[in-house]
């Protein structure tokens, strides 16, 4: 953890749960849009830790893209869905438990694992806000990977358009 | 007590913490107040989804036109565009007309797709 004051110790546990804690809100709702809110709650406590750890740039993107973005994604995708009024077929006794204690152990024991062998205390001391870093970086060292990018994202443009029109014209000649 | 609010990297977020510890306080305040402070008489037409006054057109969870989705598509697109010009309009000085230049070609190479989604007619709304 950088920095050992008292103001960090609350902002880390705050953030911690913040982060951690909506997790349950997720599992138990029972509408998705619901469980989409609990998800951006859960997002801004890792853009939190992000900050946390000196890593700025992290964080603004987690706030700029996964929270600005994303999930406004994940809203729009339930806003295209039909809502199912149909009943989730409900499976009665262990058919449900019994792997999902499986599931839970083995993930669990991985996670563990991973936590116990890390060395926690080798975590990135940042002295200087990254954003101006990653900005001469990109702008010198990297400006090939840089200029590629926007070469991805024209992909990425063109091939949303051109799936997301084409159906459309379908459903109009079906009209 | 300043110096422990200031040894930490948290330190310049401080105003900003501040801020949202408001807009959240006064949220909670306003829904606690009227709470407690607002009659409660229910009848159908309270409880039911009130849509600007106007008499609601089907429910909430209707389909949604795919158009809505490609705008969002797009505009998360152009999102992660602004990802890399905020660490650029901080250093971009330092490079000159270079600095200048290399977002040029960046943004130049994404507006040839802007072209292509103007021209396919994807932010039209008909």
């Amino acid at each position: 953890m950088t920095g050992s004051g008292i103001f960090n110790q609350v902002m880390f546990w705050l953030f911690a749960v913040m982060a951690v804690a909506p997790g349950f809100g997720i599992l138990l709702a029972k509408d998705i849009v619901r469980q989409a809110f609990w998800l951006l709650l859960s997002l801004v406590g890792f853009a939190g830790l992000y900050l946390h750890l000196g890593a700025d740039f992290l964080g603004f993107i987690q706030v700029l893209v996964y929270i600005g973005g994303i999930l406004i994604l994940f809203l729009f995708g339930v806003m295209l869905t039909y809502r199912m009024d149909v009943p989730l077929k409900e499976v009665k006794g262990w058919g449900l438990v019994f792997p999902g204690i499986i599931a839970g152990i083995l993930t669990a024991s991985a996670l563990l694992y991973v936590a116990s062998r890390t060395p926690w205390n080798a975590a990135a001391k940042a002295t200087a806000p990254t954003v101006s870093a990653v900005g001469s970086r990109v702008m010198s060292t990297f400006i090939l990977p840089f200029e590629v990018i926007s070469m991805v994202l024209l992909v990425a443009l063109i091939g949303a358009t051109y799936i997301a029109r084409r159906k459309e014209d379908k459903g109009r000649s079906e009209e | 007590m300043e110096a422990i609010l200031l040894e930490s990297v948290l330190a310049p977020y401080l105003p900003a913490f501040l801020y949202f510890a408001v807009v959240a306080a006064t949220a909670a305040g306003f829904l606690i107040a009227s709470r407690l402070l607002g009659p409660r008489r229910r009848d159908p037409l309270k409880l039911s989804t009130y849509e600007c006054g106007v008499p609601l057109l089907g429910g909430t969870r209707d389909r949604f036109s795919v158009k809505f989705y490609l705008v969002a598509i797009l505009f998360v697109l152009f999102d992660i565009e602004t990802v890399f010009l905020i660490p650029w309009a901080v250093e971009f000085r330092q490079f000159g007309w270079l600095g200048i230049l290399e977002m040029f070609i960046f943004l130049g190479i994404l507006i040839i797709g802007l072209v292509y989604a103007f021209k396919r007619g994807a932010l039209k709304w008909d």
